[in-house]
């Protein structure tokens, strides 16, 4: 390990904003005040930040449905973040794209989407950008286990490999695609790793549970990537998605304890703590006082996105165009 | 004034744009051509001869050429696009928009609303469509209709390589995606275009390329000459139309077309995709709703029939508007009372 205690304070509060984050729209939208089809990231914080905390404002990365954690990760506002996924005029899109569209181009997020797959052609156009600028700067795709059955990630994968872009596929295997298994939907070795491979790209593996891991991992990965000419590359990580495809899933595929299983043996956030506070790196004090921060720090979100002006009906004709 | 063909003006305006701004960017399939052929680079320079010498003026960083990835080219469009580039990506065919309409429906258009206004996508997407080779029914269609409905796309059909050259440039420095729609059987047709490096054409201007007080006849792309045809044969009897090219379909010049038929009263409109949900279609409701009191016949639309278009040199000539039937409809609105 060689982060600093301001760096390993960073990505424990990165983690902990995204779950709390989430935690507290899992209650909102029960309440039936947050509308829409919204996708939790939950479980899954540590690959968000293991890869964001590499990154500049220069390098971009496109996401997925299942996005508020690559947003939040990448720099997006959590105000703005919140009122936009309340659907207020001041949230980030202007109440216009929601939980599925968030977008913040300046600081190099190039849109949550709502169509699977669809995200890893657009990350290739974004790698062939920093190629032809040749600063160094990468493009990342956030895939899971669905998107990397879809075409259009075969396409991507080819043809990042045939222009050498500098774009990383970031495969996040949280092992089910909607409410399908892996085991089932992933037709060759059950390895998404090893598909990218055979694509010609040189790809890593590591454990989307463990914050260090994913951190050590990119770190190669990026090293790589970054060098002018090397071209594309992939990397799987494993994790674990703690709440159902979408909110108000019934999740009736899961097994028996599963997710009680999956929260005490394979929470990044646990794994975490244990490790820093064993290494002795970090104290439970640190922790506890990030995680009271936090929370306030939700909670005032919350009570922002309330207060947030409405959309009005003259909005609807406003930003299809810049001129017509 | 400079004569060229419709293809030469597509290659010049991309390599006068190339050339004077480093961030515009071309992609596609065989753009260049012969790439990891013994043949070598630009062996074919693009199959409609649109990009011939762009890759040996410009290199491979901004001439790239893809695999047939039709989704890829049009997401890698995108993500350039969201990245500060100007990409210029073609679709060989327009019918080709089937495998990679996600990237151009779903993405492309509706960034800018999505993200809040947050964001321009300076993409243009050139393709190849329409009916005249015996190309059958996958390489063949007109699919404006399509895309002019989509929120968010501009679409363009220019029918001469002046309209190329201006709109072209326009499309091009235009910071919303556009749609740029070249008609195959107009590749080979010359004209006088202008050699100004700014000429540009603004968008949702057509063009009053006849004039006369009887009928007004809208077209656009390769029809908008059959169009022309039937006016010229019509004045020698002292028939007078009005022949409006639309130059671009999204968006609409309804000023024009309307200040038109509220002088002839008689209007026509000639659209090469089938005929139902059609540009034909609404321009007639448009035509309805708006000019109602000055109409003196029914709003018509001449299409193709609801088929897809069918491959022997009989069917395909019987599948497209002909001059005869677009006289026969002129006829036809004249003789209403």
């Amino acid at each position: 390990m060689q982060l600093s205690r301001d760096a390993l304070l960073r990505a424990y509060r990165q983690m902990k904003v995204i779950r709390e984050f989430e935690e507290r729209l899992h209650v909102d939208i029960q309440t039936g005040e947050i509308a829409g089809f919204t996708h939790l990231y939950c479980g899954q914080e540590a690959v968000a930040v293991g890869v964001c905390e590499h990154l500049s404002v220069e390098d971009k990365i496109v996401s997925t449905h299942r996005g508020h954690g690559h947003c939040l990760a990448k720099g997006c506002d959590v105000n703005g973040m919140m009122k936009e996924i309340w659907g207020s005029r001041e949230g980030l899109c202007k109440g216009k794209g929601g939980s599925m569209h968030i977008a913040d181009i300046d600081k190099g997020m190039l849109g949550a989407n709502g169509i699977v797959g669809a995200g890893s052609p657009i990350a290739v156009g974004a790698g062939i950008a920093c190629k032809i600028d040749g600063k160094g700067h990468v493009a990342i795709t956030f895939s899971g286990d669905g998107a990397c059955n879809q075409g259009t990630t075969f396409e991507a994968m080819n043809m990042a490999v045939v222009t050498k872009a500098a774009t990383i596929f970031v495969f996040e295997n949280n092992h089910y695609s909607e409410h399908t298994g892996f085991e089932y939907a992933v037709g060759t070795n059950k390895d998404i790793a090893s598909r990218a491979e055979a694509f010609g790209m040189k790809v890593w593996r590591g454990d989307g549970t463990d914050f260090f891991s994913v951190f050590e991992t990119m770190r190669e990965v990026l090293e790589y990537v970054r060098v002018p000419g090397n071209g594309p590359a992939a990397v799987e990580f494993d994790t674990e998605r703690f709440f159902g495809h979408f909110e108000g899933d019934p999740q009736r595929y899961r097994g028996p304890g599963e997710l009680d299983r999956i929260r005490e043996m394979r929470d990044c956030l646990k794994n975490f703590r244990k490790s820093v506070t064993d290494a002795k790196l970090l104290t439970h004090e640190d922790l506890d006082a990030l995680d009271a921060e936090v929370l306030e720090a939700i909670e005032e979100s919350v009570r922002q996105a309330k207060a947030a002006d409405r959309p009005t009906a003259e909005d609807v004709l406003t930003d299809v165009y810049i001129s017509y | 004034m400079a004569k060229m063909m419709y293809r030469e003006a597509v290659v010049s305006t991309i390599a006068e744009e190339m050339a004077r701004d480093e961030n515009v960017v071309c992609l596609g399939e065989d753009i260049v051509g012969g790439m990891g052929t013994p043949g070598g680079p630009e062996a074919i320079g693009g199959i409609w001869s649109t990009s011939t010498g762009l890759f040996g003026k410009f290199g491979a960083d901004r001439v790239i050429d893809t695999p047939i990835s039709e989704s890829a080219i049009m997401g890698a469009a995108a993500g350039l696009a969201l990245s500060g580039k100007r990409p210029i990506a073609e679709l060989m065919f327009a019918d080709f928009i089937g495998v990679s309409l996600d990237q151009i429906w779903n993405q492309l258009a509706k960034f800018r609303y999505m993200f809040g206004g947050k964001t321009k996508c300076p993409a243009v997407i050139r393709m190849a469509y329409g009916a005249g080779y015996n190309a059958a029914a996958q390489h063949s269609q007109a699919v404006h209709q399509i895309l002019t409905g989509m929120p968010g796309l501009k679409v363009v059909m220019p029918s001469t390589p002046d309209d190329v050259k201006g709109l072209l440039r326009t499309a091009i420095r235009d910071d919303d995606p556009v749609i740029f729609l070249e008609h195959k059987a107009l590749y080979g047709m010359k004209g006088e275009v202008s050699d100004d490096p700014d000429y540009m054409i603004p968008f949702g201007h057509a063009r009053l390329t006849r004039a006369g007080q009887d009928v007004t006849i809208v077209s656009t792309g390769l029809l908008l000459g059959f169009c022309e045809a039937v006016a010229d044969k019509l004045a020698a009897e002292g028939i007078g139309c009005d022949v409006i090219d639309l130059r671009t379909t999204s968006p609409l010049d309804e000023e024009t077309i309307l200040d038109s038929v509220e002088v002839t009263g008689r209007f026509i409109v000639v659209d090469e995709a089938p005929p139902r949900c059609s540009l034909g279609a609404d321009i007639c409701a448009l035509v309805a709703e708006k000019a109602f009191a000055s109409l003196k016949a029914p709003p018509l639309s001449i299409n193709p029939p609801h088929t897809p278009v069918p491959f022997a040199r009989e069917l395909e000539t019987a599948y497209l508007p002909s001059v005869d039937k677009i006289e026969a409809a002129v006829r036809k609105v004249l003789s209403y009372r």
